[in-house]
């Protein structure tokens, strides 16, 4: 007869990483609804392509660096990062994009720096951001809202655009997309219109940011909302992030509103509740202690202002992102919380020993 | 209605106290053989007082304490010493330590006890303080630390003494049960120990589900008619049991990091430690049994009264539990609790609980899996984290071994609790990485001790040659001024002239030996003449390229 002789504690929540995984894939279902409904099918597409590729790379690269495959596979790592990267690539993007970035962000973002838990960066941020520079033209053709459900492009369609390149109904790239509210803002801002009559004169604006977008944000505010409550993520970060970029646009809007749009406009436009909810939160890359994550999130919410408004990208999650990724560490170190114990004096020293008086 | 605080983190678990609190407690079955190990406790092992072959009573001295941080031992049962030796001992490693065996007779038989019913101050603190050492009484909630150390206020006020009475651990329910049916008896320990700390008031604490406890205490506080106790329900959260923790929750107050609580003014202690201590003072009984809690996949849970020494086997097999189908025995409870590597360990002063796995009925349920995924540094443990530390970087630089740092982040203020553990997503063994971190510290630190001894030994031994060098040196000086007094100068300065003399003659029979040898050539006796010739011709050259030289160096 032989006992498990493992030390202490000897029972245990049942958390696991894999089901963690699953509910924020979860929580990301109304967000893809919403986005399939306003943009076709290609969401789901470049969804179906990026998990493909991710686990194939996540594979390949475990193997090469001698690792078990199950449990590396079955986390369900590959797969958010896989779907949060589709999010950010154009719906109707060719199909080599989403390839490309996959396993860009899977083999070197990932599994070169050591895989789950190690990589310093947002594996879909620098999968995305490798994309954005080296292909700019592919990465900005946005389709306009509700073109595909109005032309009635069908799945099948979609599949031939991205895959083929061939465009049902003698369409072509440029009659399907259209720039996006961001866009829209930092081109014609650029030819010195004020932000209320690019506002007016595009159809694509809509009362909380732009047509569509904006029931995106709705469905990943709800999803973000869920795993909050699910204690899945803490709220420190969407909180912050949301809280800062809110306070700064805020101010430059009541500054002048013809030069800044406003509050909601920020934080329903692009893709800022995603990264709110789904990016900053990447519990690796992001800071790890309450208050750090607070400042993590903060410097994201201004730097997305900073470069949105100044910068020559019309946004610029991916960019606030990484380069909080690179200040965590840092700001992990210097926000400790103060631990039981030590906030009080110091122990005065007893005058004897212990034991030794009458 | 007094005011309670809340640590932050903790745990809500699972109870799975039902099932053994269902029945009243009762004596176990008397093992035929006792173990008793001589260390129970905190400290220096007891010193064995018997012999093997020796006739014991119970309650009769076994072993006594070989120093101030130590507690004897006493007999459970009265029988015969069957040996003296190393044994199992309930340890994480599964370590043998020396024990006292004792074949039990059967009979009992005590030896005489003087009972008496304690008044308040009948005894000096220090008086008190001497019967619960005798009575071999240490913390029983787990730690052993001897009691009657942690009743001595040192000199300093204290103004609460504590009850802990919380038991915070799933499946534990001893001081549950001894709060219900030994309610009278814990009081009357508690005032004791009241008295011997001069302690203002005292509180007990009870968590909240267990509410016949509480009533219990509350009923005799009630009819003992005293005004200096109170009984407090504190809210269901692991670790309360803890003991800085209930501190926290019942008075607010930190134990600084590194200190003891009677550095707030507080002294805390378990329930069934009360209880041991009115058994020694009123009674004249040492501790010799204790309640245990019998749990987990056995047909019968319950409690029992079980004498120290007891195996382990024997419990289970009393209440059911099948020897040829168990997986994983725990010693204690399922966050805190030994693995034990035997069956054959014996109850301790310490154990409370005896938790049973089979393979069959694997209670307790869910444990970690056996493959940890990497950190994602998620944070749910800093969230559980009761001290507030961030477990993931302790985790991170335990790994490491950075050793430095990972004391940056406070390891030595870690409890140990398992909170960390058991929400921990990668299913990493946490705890583990900081007893490991822990112990290589306490090594490193126990190297450069000794290391610091050695080189103090080894300054010492220089210091001491050099002073015998000296004192020799001294010496030989003063016995020569001695001399010299003695004999007068002349007699001195004769014999120093006659071995001078001595020297220099035998300078001049070398001197005049060594030129004999080198300058009369050798073999120059006899030669031809043509040989003498050539030796002519060589000493003119010689010359000449002597002149030469010489020339060459004037010009």
């Amino acid at each position: 007869m032989s006992l498990a002789t493992a030390s202490s504690p000897h029972i245990h929540s049942g958390a696991n990483i894999t089901a963690l995984m699953l509910r924020v894939l979860l929580a990301l279902v109304p967000a893809i609804i919403a986005y399939t409904w306003f943009f076709g099918w290609g969401l789901i597409i470049n969804i179906a392509i990026a998990i493909t590729v991710a686990l194939g790379s996540e594979a390949l690269m475990l193997r090469l660096r001698q690792r078990p495959l199950a449990p590396f596979l079955t986390d369900g790592s590959a797969v958010l990062t896989a779907v949060l990267l589709a999010f950010c690539i154009p719906p109707l993007a060719p199909w080599w994009i989403t390839v490309m970035g996959a396993a860009f962000a899977i083999i070197v973002a990932k599994q070169l720096y050591g895989g789950l838990g190690y990589n310093p960066f947002n594996p879909a941020m620098v999968g995305y951001v490798m994309l954005l520079i080296s292909f700019p033209l592919e990465m900005t053709g946005w389709v306009a809202p509700n073109m595909l459900n109005q032309l009635h492009i069908s799945f099948i369609d979609t599949v031939h655009i991205i895959f083929q390149g061939h465009f049902p109904y003698a369409l072509s790239m440029d009659a399907l997309t259209m720039a996006t509210p961001l866009d829209a803002v930092k081109i014609e801002r650029g030819l010195n219109r004020t932000v209320p009559d690019i506002i007016a004169g595009n159809p694509i604006f809509s009362g909380l940011g732009g047509v569509g977008w904006e029931w995106v944000g709705g469905g990943v505010l709800l999803g973000g909302l869920w795993l909050i409550f699910k204690r899945d993520i803490s709220w420190h970060i969407p909180v912050s992030v949301l809280g800062s970029l809110f306070v700064m646009s805020l101010f430059f809007f009541m500054l002048d509103p013809d030069v800044y749009p406003s509050p909601i406009f920020h934080l329903f436009g692009g893709a800022t509740l995603l990264a709110a909810f789904f990016i900053a939160t990447d519990p690796v890359s992001a800071s790890t202690t309450p208050r750090g994550r607070i400042i993590y999130g903060i410097g994201i919410g201004v730097l997305i202002y900073v470069i949105r408004s100044w910068g020559s990208y019309p946004d610029a999650v991916a960019f606030a992102v990484l380069m909080m990724n690179m200040a965590a560490p840092t700001i992990d170190y210097y926000t400790q919380p103060p631990v039981f114990g030590h906030s009080t004096v110091k122990p005065v020293p007893a005058d004897d020993t212990p034991g030794n008086n009458p | 209605m007094r005011r309670l605080f809340q640590f932050r983190g903790g745990l809500h678990l699972n109870a799975h106290k039902k099932n053994a609190t269902l029945k009243p407690v009762v004596p176990a079955h008397l093992p035929k053989r006792l173990v008793l190990p001589l260390q129970q406790h905190i400290g220096k092992p007891a010193k064995p007082v018997v012999a093997v072959g020796d006739t014991v009573l119970k309650g009769q001295l076994i072993a006594e304490a070989s120093d101030t941080v130590s507690s004897p031992v006493h007999a459970s049962s009265s029988g015969v010493v069957t040996a003296i030796t190393a044994q199992l001992i309930p340890h994480t490693s599964g370590l043998s330590a020396p024990c006292i065996v004792i074949e039990t007779d059967g009979h009992e038989t005590w030896r005489p006890r003087k009972k008496q019913v304690y008044d308040d101050h009948q005894h000096t603190p220090a008086q008190l303080r001497e019967k619960i050492r005798q009575a071999g009484i240490v913390g029983m909630g787990g730690a052993g630390f001897p009691s009657h150390i942690k009743l001595n206020p040192s000199g300093k006020a204290v103004d609460t003494l504590i009850l802990n009475g919380a038991e915070c651990e799933p499946y534990i329910t001893c001081d549950e049960m001894l709060l219900q049916e030994r309610a009278q008896e814990v009081i009357a320990g508690l005032r004791i120990m009241r008295d011997a700390l001069n302690a203002k008031r005292c509180i007990i604490g009870v968590e909240d589900n267990k509410p016949e406890a509480f009533l219990a205490l509350q009923q005799q506080v009630r009819t003992t008619n005293v005004d200096f106790i109170d009984v407090i329900q504190v809210p269901t959260v692991y670790p309360t049991g803890g003991e800085k923790q209930l501190i926290q929750v019942l008075t607010g107050l930190e134990v600084p990091s590194g200190g003891l609580p009677l550095d707030v003014g507080i002294v805390c202690h378990n329930v069934g430690t009360a209880y041991a201590v009115y058994r020694a003072i009123e009674l004249d009984e040492p501790l010799i049994s204790r309640y245990v809690t019998i749990a987990g996949s056995v047909a019968h849970a319950r409690n029992l009264d079980v004498l120290i020494g007891t195996p382990v086997m024997d419990l289970i097999e009393e209440c059911g539990g099948t020897p040829e189908t168990l997986s994983r025995v725990i010693m204690g409870g399922p966050m805190m609790g030994i693995a034990l590597h035997s069956t054959h360990v014996p109850v301790v002063k310490t154990t409370n609980c005896i938790l049973v796995n089979a393979r069959a009925d694997n209670t307790p349920q869910p444990s970690r899996g056996a493959f940890a995924l990497p950190c994602i540094r998620c944070g749910a443990c800093a969230e559980a984290c009761p001290i507030d530390l961030l477990p993931q970087q302790l985790y991170w630089y335990s790994r490491a071994k950075d050793f430095d740092k990972v004391q940056d982040f406070h390891l030595f203020d870690c409890i140990e609790c398992g909170c960390c553990d058991y929400v921990c997503p990668s299913q990493i063994p946490l705890v583990h990485y900081f007893r490991y971190a822990k112990t290589e510290i306490w090594a490193l630190e126990q190297e450069k001790k000794q290391a610091n001894i050695a080189r103090e030994r080894h300054d010492f031994r220089e210091f001491r040659q050099e002073r015998e060098k000296r004192e020799k040196q001294e010496r030989h000086k003063r016995k020569r001024a001695a001399l010299k007094k003695d004999t007068g100068g002349s007699d001195a300065d004769k014999t120093l002239d006659a071995k001078k003399a001595a020297i220099e003659a035998a300078m001049a029979r070398v001197r005049a030996k060594r030129e004999a040898d080198t300058v009369a050539p050798k073999n120059m006796d006899n030669l031809t003449e043509q040989q003498q010739q050539l030796v002519n011709e060589a000493d003119a050259r010689r010359a000449r390229s002597a002149a030469d030289i010489s020339k060459e160096t004037r010009a």
